[in-house]
């Protein structure tokens, strides 16, 4: 909805708010929706992701698993990175529709944009290969945060400060790596 | 059966274990004894390849445990149960999971055969009626019983207790020493125990091994230890403050 008013009085300065469906979808598809996706999903379950294997790391239920001549990774990291690929890209698409219909309301509804215009223009410009860049992105930010979150809580270190200490790193390392992989992905798939 | 030589371990500089050895027969009780923060949890977990040591090996069987990988490792830990001083239960999962959970991972039971193995556990330790709970409804002496239970289902050969009785009251604490003792003549395995009940381990035991300044002070029979007129095992088996005994 803010990126639906900024867009308005942007594109109002330049006579062109017929656009402001495509500027708001490209925006949300492209970059935003996997992006503000990612750092949410990194807060929420990231931080979960690490305190739970964290806390069954100090509290020995790791080298439990281990004794039972069972593979942790298998047990506990595997799932949770198919989990992350998987569910970030539907979070990403349901953060995209919301957001894109939440830029009509506001632009549309509120400001005076067509429906037609709104929608008819984001059909013009928003092409398969846009949706492919930001389903692309999300994939890999899944990856990236479920490997990073496993990776620090299976290395936690002692006691409830050291799970406390993994999740912090959990979730900076995390939403540093999801920006600087969104910029590497983007200059690649431009 | 269990060979340890030399063992040596450090953590951020401290050296905890400084030489140890001492070997195992088959079927033996081994009471492992010392002060709080002497390194016999480390010990266990040596023996089992959970740590690694800086030097010496550690033998099961002939085999050296630190150099075995994949298989043959999986193949050792198969048949050792160790029971973990706070049970490391798998939180999300009920008692009866908790003791299926190795059945159903690394045999090829039925879950007919494995809920006849899993209540056959639980009743030896006095568990029945339980097998629905989750470990944060069950008491210190149930959470030890219940790892118990996990980790007995598999009938290992060698069984290694870490602080079985701490925690608990005297009651439950001897209840679950008869239980170690009533096992090992039943099944017959071969065990380490690592205890402060000192009175009660000392019936339990056929020998017992005293750790202090991160080497083996003395091992012997029950009957040579307290018999000893050594000031530092004196000292620690009375309890007394002040003398020889280093505390950490």
């Amino acid at each position: 909805m803010v990126l639906g008013l900024q867009g308005f009085y942007t594109l109002n300065r330049f006579g062109s708010t017929a656009l402001l469906g495509p500027m708001v979808a490209l925006s949300l598809i492209k970059e935003l929706g996997p992006v503000l996706a990612a750092l949410m999903v990194t807060g929420r379950a990231g931080s979960a992701i690490t305190a739970e294997i964290g806390i069954m790391r100090t509290s020995e239920q790791i080298d439990a698993m281990e004794l039972m001549g069972l593979n942790p990774f298998r047990y506990l990291i595997v799932p949770k990175l198919i989990a992350g690929i998987i569910a970030l890209p539907l979070l990403t698409a349901i953060f995209d529709v919301v957001g894109i219909f939440g830029g009509y309301f506001v632009g549309g509804r509120l400001l005076g944009v067509g429906q037609g215009t709104y929608f008819g223009e984001m059909a013009n410009y928003v092409g398969i290969e846009d949706v492919l860049e930001g389903i692309y992105k999300s994939l890999s930010f899944g990856a990236i945060i479920s490997w990073v979150c496993s990776y620090k809580g299976y290395h936690a270190g002692f006691g409830a400060e050291g799970v406390s200490k993994a999740t912090t790193q959990a979730v900076v390392l995390s939403s540093v790596l999801v920006l600087f992989w969104d910029y590497i992905m983007t200059s690649l798939l431009f | 059966m269990i060979r340890l030589e030399n063992i040596h371990k450090s953590f951020n500089g401290f050296e905890v274990l400084k030489g140890i050895s001492f070997q195992m027969e088959k079927g033996e009780i081994l009471a492992l004894i010392g002060g709080s923060g002497n390194g016999k949890s480390v010990i266990l977990k040596h023996i089992v390849g959970l740590l690694k040591p800086d030097q010496g090996h550690v033998f099961i069987d002939g085999k050296d445990i630190g150099h075995c990988k994949g298989n043959d490792l999986e193949e050792i830990r198969s048949r050792i149960g160790f029971l973990f001083q706070n049970g490391a239960l798998f939180t999300s999962f009920t008692v009866y999971d908790n003791v299926a959970f190795p059945l159903r991972e690394k045999t090829k039971l039925s879950e007919k055969e494995i809920n006849e193995r899993v209540f056959k556990e639980l009743d030896q330790v006095g568990l029945a009626g339980a097998e629905n709970k989750y470990p944060a409804e069950l008491s210190g002496g149930m959470i030890k019983r219940t790892a118990f239970a996990r980790a007995l289902v598999t009938k290992p050969e060698v069984m290694l207790f870490d602080e079985p009785t701490t925690g608990l009251d005297p009651i439950i604490a001897h209840t679950i020493l008869d239980l170690i003792k009533s096992l090992h003549e039943h099944l017959g395995f071969t065990a380490i125990i690592v205890s402060h009940e000192l009175s009660r381990v000392f019936q339990i035991a056929h020998r017992v091994a005293m750790l202090h300044e991160g080497k083996i002070w003395t091992i012997g029979t029950p009957e040579e230890i307290l018999s000893s007129s050594d000031p530092v095992i004196r000292q620690f088996i009375s309890g007394a403050t002040g003398g020889a005994f280093k505390l950490y």
